[in-house]
């Protein structure tokens, strides 16, 4: 169940201040669930942030990375209006993608 | 537990800047003023935005024409005014217990299924929480104002009042042990003193709260759970009038706080 991101992207000057939460179990492979077997490995593997759809930041994450993720960036050079890419891969491939556009600076 | 080591890391960290610059006299704030800023909560407040608009249960409803005590419908600003009198229930609720009528009376669950998997855990999340992050965030930015008009209202906060205050169990604890002093603590987590009003103010405005060390949104039926579990005390009953009339209690004592949910905390 890939549930929607929440992406906030304002404008500071011509860097675009881009945060991400991502709802995810990011589950260890350490935990152990009521009955006491292990819960299997269940992680975000890849991130990729576009900005108007060229790549800005393509990670590989592991399970250290906790459960709900935040992820923030700033993309330089970006303008109001311009859109926001974020897409998530997981060790299950599910997948998720979700845009946002960058909001002009709060005055 | 790898996510609360780095937790402890992420706070000695904002612990250590916030010294290097001696600016902060609680350097504990700055690392709450980053969490406030990412709060995961919102992610709830979506999903239960996203539940109180489906059509869902026996008779393929919505929430939409739940009353929550200022009309069919109207969430902004209910939050605010609960726990309340509700005359068609002829009882005093809070948000969570009228969330739970009209789960039955609209779209037809029955009582137990309505509250079945009421807490969240790691293995699966809480509707309910979700509804309840949301229904609290319709409230922000307005002030808390419990009523006590009704003789019911009056008469739970009075029992809120004195259960509070009241010694109980094995260890002859009582709410007001570690809630009733300035500067207490349990471990590193700091205990509000409830019979100040800016701390219970805070309190009341800003729960319910995302916790970080539980990876979940904790209802206010949840906390109070966990305050009497921690207590020693027999476990509080779900939607029972003892936690309704706690809640009234500390809700009331909350007045005039600006409502600011879902909080974030450790």
């Amino acid at each position: 169940m890939a549930e929607p991101m929440k992406i906030r992207a304002t404008l500071q000057g011509d860097v675009a201040d881009v945060r991400i939460l991502m709802l995810h179990p990011m589950e260890t492979g350490q935990r152990k669930d009521a009955k006491g077997d292990i819960v299997p490995l269940h992680f975000i593997q890849n991130v990729v942030v576009t900005h108007n759809g060229k790549v800005v930041l393509d990670a590989q994450w592991s399970q250290a990375i906790s459960r709900n993720p935040f992820l923030g960036l700033r993309v330089k050079g970006a303008k109001a209006g311009d859109k926001i890419g974020v897409t998530w891969t997981d060790n299950k491939g599910d997948k998720r993608t979700d845009e946002a556009a960058v909001a002009a600076a709060a005055s | 537990m790898p996510k609360l080591r780095g937790g402890l890391a992420a706070v000695a960290f904002v612990c250590l800047v916030a010294n290097a610059h001696g600016q902060s006299a609680d350097p504990m704030a700055v690392g709450r003023q980053m969490l406030a800023e990412d709060n995961p909560g919102e992610l709830w407040v979506e999903r239960g935005k996203m539940l109180f608009y489906q059509k869902r249960g026996p008779k393929n409803t919505s929430l939409e024409t739940c009353d929550f005590g200022l009309g069919p419908g109207k969430l902004e600003g209910a939050y605010a005014q609960l726990p309340r009198y509700f005359a068609d229930t002829d009882k005093v609720q809070d948000v969570e217990s009228r969330l739970v009528t009209c789960m039955v009376n609209l779209q037809g669950f029955t009582y137990q299924q309505a509250i079945k998997d009421h807490f969240g855990t790691l293995d699966r999340m809480s509707d309910i929480e979700g509804l309840v992050a949301f229904i609290a965030s319709r409230s922000n930015g307005m002030t808390m104002n419990v009523p006590l008009i009704h003789q019911k209202e009056y008469d739970t906060y009075k029992a809120g009042e004195y259960i509070f205050y009241r010694r109980n169990g094995p260890t002859d604890f009582a709410c007001i042990t570690c809630h009733g002093d300035d500067n207490k603590r349990i471990r590193l987590q700091d205990l509000p003193n409830m019979t100040d009003r800016k701390q219970i103010q805070a309190v009341a405005a800003s729960w319910p709260a995302y916790l970080g060390t539980k990876s979940t949104v904790l209802t206010m039926q949840n906390r109070l759970y966990e305050c009497i579990w921690q207590m020693r005390l027999p476990d509080l009953g779900y939607l029972s009038d003892m936690s309704v009339a706690l809640t009234s209690y500390l809700n009331r004592q909350g007045n005039g706080a600006v409502i600011q949910a879902p909080g974030v905390k450790r």
